[in-house]
């Protein structure tokens, strides 16, 4: 089986859904010729030509509320926003449209778009080149939100996302591009959205995030193994529709939950995990819940220490895991 | 007017609609004043705008992005009386969002008439996003997207109309501009006196047209449909005309303009100045209008008192339709 990075996976995907299916148009800013700032889309335009992967203007509102006609009138649109961060121009489209056309026209019409973006921090990308933004979003009924956190994940949940019949956001965190490397099967297959998936099984405390976050939770798990503490890690996969069982099933099983994400804490995914939690788990639980995220500041600061002190780590999550197994 | 294809059927079937979407318009202000709906948005003065549009499109096959503006343009698009009174009451069976949306919410999937919300200017890039799929999929379609001179103010106008230009698509940009965004008047909208203008920022043709005259509408769209099937690229249309009422049941028109204004604007009723056209031209009589008005009438007697015994929507449904499948 084919080792590949987390970028690799979702180029080659986008490359066989684009083979399989003639109507997925791949467009955004500088996706074509350069193949997309982090070279997700390269040669992509060369294999698909221009009719398909196109170099949309600068325009966000435009490449989103494009997409939704485009969807609409047939086609399967798999737009790019170059930075998370610049997602907000399309706020309106994705919220105000994309989201609320199946409900609003009572099922008669719907929007099967998948809309990728580069997120996270801690690659010096300073305030607005480091955001996440899925919080925004999860809130949002009518649309689903995934995070891969493997090339694994990312080949089965981007299949799945563009067979999807509504608009799905699909987070690719920037560290994870070219760091994160695994085994790929080249057949296509599909992960579910909405379900969630243990990645490593423990007994003393359940570590619950998404995204980039698995990785760090599963080096501090690893070392904290070496103490005889053994963490459970729950990858969420996606966090809307959130996996209420597997949540559940996993506090009940520790009875101590760790709830990671890099974004900032208050209004995150964690509140909306810990209350679950709290509502359906209550009495299996042997401490309070812990929930470890990014401050609550506007964004990521560009200097190395204050993004260092920004940004969740291994060590970090190995500290409040141990912390909590000793609670 | 004998190449532009409008045979005189044809114009009596202009006439039927632009004044069957002013008697719709009119039974929904009673039905407001009366209490029986809670809120009308019309399209009053601006059926020649809309139905004259209409006509140059292949209906039910072009796609349509309308606003809460246009009554007689989904009439006139195939949308029966029935339906617009579903919509306005709230019924289940409402075609356009069962009962969702507030009226003049138009989508009807069938018709090729897009759903809209009410944030102004968003329909303008699903146009856009319409006519890119018809490009490639070679469907030969046109969109239109429908919109007041007040949401051309919006970054998705601009947006919209930049991207339809820079990839030729084919859809066509029609604004209604009737010289008011609620109480704004269009000089404290924008600094130029014709939204029109805007075209050539965008580098496509920018047309303007009397909006009260229907086959003036119909030629001018008729042009721009044939220019972006060819693959030639988009136009913007600027229909100037007038709402002879205020903005919704709910404004007040007397605070923003005064009733010389109004009147005077009357003169130019574009369903008076239509209906002597069509006279002069011996193509309408005092017979068939006779005829024509009860006929109009009947149909909306029968709309209105069809909605209302159609029944609400079951409350169980409120959680129906957020995705397809989860
Ligand atoms: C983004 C947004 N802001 C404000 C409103 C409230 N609003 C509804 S209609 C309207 C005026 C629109 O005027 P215009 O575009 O000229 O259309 P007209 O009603 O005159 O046909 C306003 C401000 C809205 N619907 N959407
Ligand atoms: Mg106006």
């Amino acid at each position: 089986m084919a080792v590949l990075s987390y970028l690799e996976a979702i180029r080659e995907t986008l490359r066989q859904e684009m083979r399989r299916d003639s109507r997925i148009i791949i467009y955004g800013e500088d996706v074509g010729v350069r193949g997309g700032v982090f070279r997700v889309t390269e040669g992509l335009q060369k294999e698909f030509g221009e009719e398909r992967v196109i170099d949309s203007p600068l325009a966000e509102a435009a490449i989103v509320g494009t997409a939704i006609g485009a969807a609409i009138n047939g086609l399967r649109p798999v737009p790019e926003i170059q930075f998370a961060d610049f997602i907000f121009p399309a706020m309106n489209q994705i919220i105000q449209e994309a989201a609320r056309i199946r409900y609003r026209s009572n099922g008669a019409f719907h929007v099967p778009i998948v809309i990728r973006a580069p997120f996270g921090g801690g690659v010096h990308g300073a305030l607005y080149h480091s955001q996440s933004v899925e919080a925004f979003f999860a809130h949002v009924p009518g649309l689903k939100v995934v995070i891969p956190a493997t090339p694994y994940d990312a080949k089965g949940l981007l299949a799945a996302a563009i067979e999807d019949e509504d608009p799905v956001l699909y987070f690719e965190h920037k560290a994870a591009y070219r760091s994160l490397k695994g085994e790929v099967p080249e057949e296509r297959y599909l992960i579910p959205i909405g379900k969630a998936d243990v990645k490593k099984t423990g007994r003393d405390v359940s570590i619950i995030t998404y995204g980039l976050m698995v990785s760090y939770a599963l080096k501090a798990a690893e070392e904290l193994e070496k103490e005889n503490i053994s963490c459970e890690v729950l990858d969420l996969r996606s966090v809307r529709p959130l996996d209420v069982e597997a949540i559940l099933t996993s506090a009940k099983k520790t009875g101590k939950v760790l709830i990671v994400h890099e974004d900032n804490l208050t209004g995150g995914i964690g509140g909306e995990v810990s209350a679950l939690i709290a509502e359906h788990a209550l009495f299996y639980l042997d401490a309070p819940i812990v929930r470890l995220a990014g401050p609550d500041v506007p964004a990521m600061p560009y200097s190395p220490p204050l993004e260092h002190a920004f940004m969740v780590s291994p060590e970090k999550i190995r500290d409040k895991a141990r912390e909590l197994a000793q609670f | 007017m004998a190449d532009n294809g409008l045979t005189p059927e044809l114009m009596l079937d202009m006439y039927y609609h632009m004044a069957l979407a002013r008697a719709v318009d009119d039974r929904m202000w009673i039905l407001n004043r009366q209490g029986r709906a809670p809120v009308v948005y019309t399209s009053n003065g601006h059926e020649a705008a809309q139905v004259g549009s209409a006509f140059a499109l292949n209906r039910g096959e072009d796609w349509i992005c309308p606003y809460y503006r246009d009554l007689a343009l989904v009439l006139a698009y195939g949308m029966t009386p029935r339906e617009v009174m579903l919509h306005l009451l709230g019924r289940a069976d409402d075609p356009n969002s069962g009962g969702r949306q507030m009226p003049a919410h138009w989508g009807h999937a069938k018709l090729h008439i897009l759903t809209g919300g009410s944030v102004v200017a968003t329909q303008d890039v699903h146009a856009t996003g319409l006519a890119l799929a018809s490009k490639l999929l070679k469907d030969g379609r046109v969109s239109v997207a429908y919109f007041g001179e007040g949401s051309t103010s919006q970054g998705e106008f601009h947006e919209a109309l930049n991207f339809a230009a820079v990839h030729k698509l084919p859809v066509i940009f029609f604004n209604e501009n009737n010289g008011y965004a609620i109480s704004v008047p269009s000089r404290k909208q924008m600094a130029v006196q014709d939204v029109a203008a805007r075209a050539q920022g965008y580098g496509m043709p920018g047309v303007i047209v009397d909006g009260n005259d229907p086959v003036k509408v119909y030629e001018v769209v008729k042009e721009a449909a044939d220019r972006a099937r060819r693959g030639e690229g988009p136009t913007l249309i600027e229909a100037k005309t007038y709402r002879f009422v205020p903005h919704s049941s709910d404004d007040d028109d007397r605070a923003y303009r005064t009733r010389e204004e109004v009147q005077e604007a009357k003169k130019r009723d574009p369903l008076i100045l239509f209906e002597a056209r069509l006279r002069e031209a011996g193509i309408l009589t005092d017979e068939k209008l006779k005829a024509m008005q009860q006929q109009i009438k009947d149909v909306v007697n029968d709309a209105t008192e069809y909605a209302e015994k159609a029944p609400l929507p079951d409350p169980a449904t409120l959680g129906d339709h957020v995705y397809g499948s989860l």
